[in-house]
């Protein structure tokens, strides 16, 4: 398996990893453009967080090659990650009902 | 068949059954590491959201982004040179593995050192861990607490990559090692990818 995953890294060649890079910069860009643009900080988060999970996909595929492994691993890595990573999700609400008020701040 | 060679017969089932998934052992290791570290991180930018969203005074003290821009930009750079130093591993160039391992440890220096010129910066304004002048004082503590987890990473990182680097050099090491720090110093960067938007972008004073 290494021998083939090393083998395949070399027919690759380095330009799909430029591409990739330069793809990644464009990203982080984005992000920095969005930070400037005039709109509501909610919907600032949901764009620049859709932005890194794009990165953070593209570098874990192609920079972690993670996409040259076996399947069943890729689907290993990203099914255990994105459901915990959903299990932390439930304590937003509580944190909303902080700023507006109820029932804690009285 | 004896129960002592069905015995023998499960036992070399199991031995010869492989690598789970097909991986080498320490690549599989540094994966299951990098799901954990992934879950600490993760963890802490879901604590740094939950106060955010229950303070109303949260702080916006970055007045620029010229700093954190370059710092991606070194960072991201830093990846492409570790690719680079593997792929010059894997065709058996061991002078330009080990240059390029070691640029991409400086560029991780770089980095440090920039990152810490940033924390003086916010020192020299009055923010601590404890209290700072512009709003909640939580901020200060979320901010060095996740900069700092971050910081230590590519400290870490650094240290191995100079190291490995070194006995790869000296042939204590092979391609395989190469690749399996590079998984950990591209997971430093993809990091990076979710501290700079939730802890300096939406911070940033318009």
């Amino acid at each position: 398996m290494t021998t083939t995953t090393a083998e395949q890294h070399k027919s690759d060649g380095i330009g799909k990893d430029l591409i990739v890079y330069v793809c990644l910069l464009a990203l982080a860009g984005l992000q920095f453009v969005i930070a400037y643009q005039n709109i509501d900080p909610s919907q600032m988060f949901v764009r620049m967080l859709a932005v890194a999970c794009v990165e953070a996909g593209l570098a874990e595929l192609f920079f972690m090659h993670l996409w040259s492994e076996k399947r069943s691993f890729l689907l290993f890595v990203v099914i255990f990650t994105v459901a915990v990573l959903l299990g932390m999700q439930y304590g937003w609400s509580d944190s909303f009902r902080m700023v507006t008020g109820a029932p804690f701040s009285k | 068949m004896s129960q002592a060679d069905l015995t023998m017969e499960g036992h070399s089932t199991g031995l010869t059954a492989g690598p789970v998934f097909s991986i080498p052992t320490k690549k599989l290791a540094m994966w299951l590491f990098i799901i954990a570290d992934t879950m600490t991180f993760a963890a802490c930018l879901v604590a740094y959201g939950f106060l955010r969203n229950g303070s109303p005074s949260w702080p916006r003290p970055f007045h620029s982004i010229t700093n954190v821009a370059l710092m991606t930009f070194i960072l991201l750079t830093s990846s492409l040179t570790m690719l680079v130093g593997l792929r010059s591993a894997r065709a058996g160039d061991k002078a330009g593995a080990f240059r390029w391992t070691i640029i991409t440890a400086v560029l991780g220096i770089v980095f440090a050192l920039l990152h810490l010129r940033e924390w003086m910066g916010l020192i020299g304004e009055g923010m601590t861990m404890f209290k700072n002048p512009w709003g909640d004082p939580l901020f200060g503590a979320s901010f060095f607490s996740i900069t700092g987890l971050h910081l230590t990473h590519v400290t870490c990182g650094v240290i191995a990559l100079i190291a490995v680097g070194l006995r790869y050099k000296g042939g204590r090491y092979n391609a395989d090692d190469i690749e399996v720090l590079g998984l950990y110093w591209h997971f430093v960067d993809l990091v990076w990818m979710f501290v700079v938007p939730l802890v300096y972008l939406l911070n940033l004073t318009h």
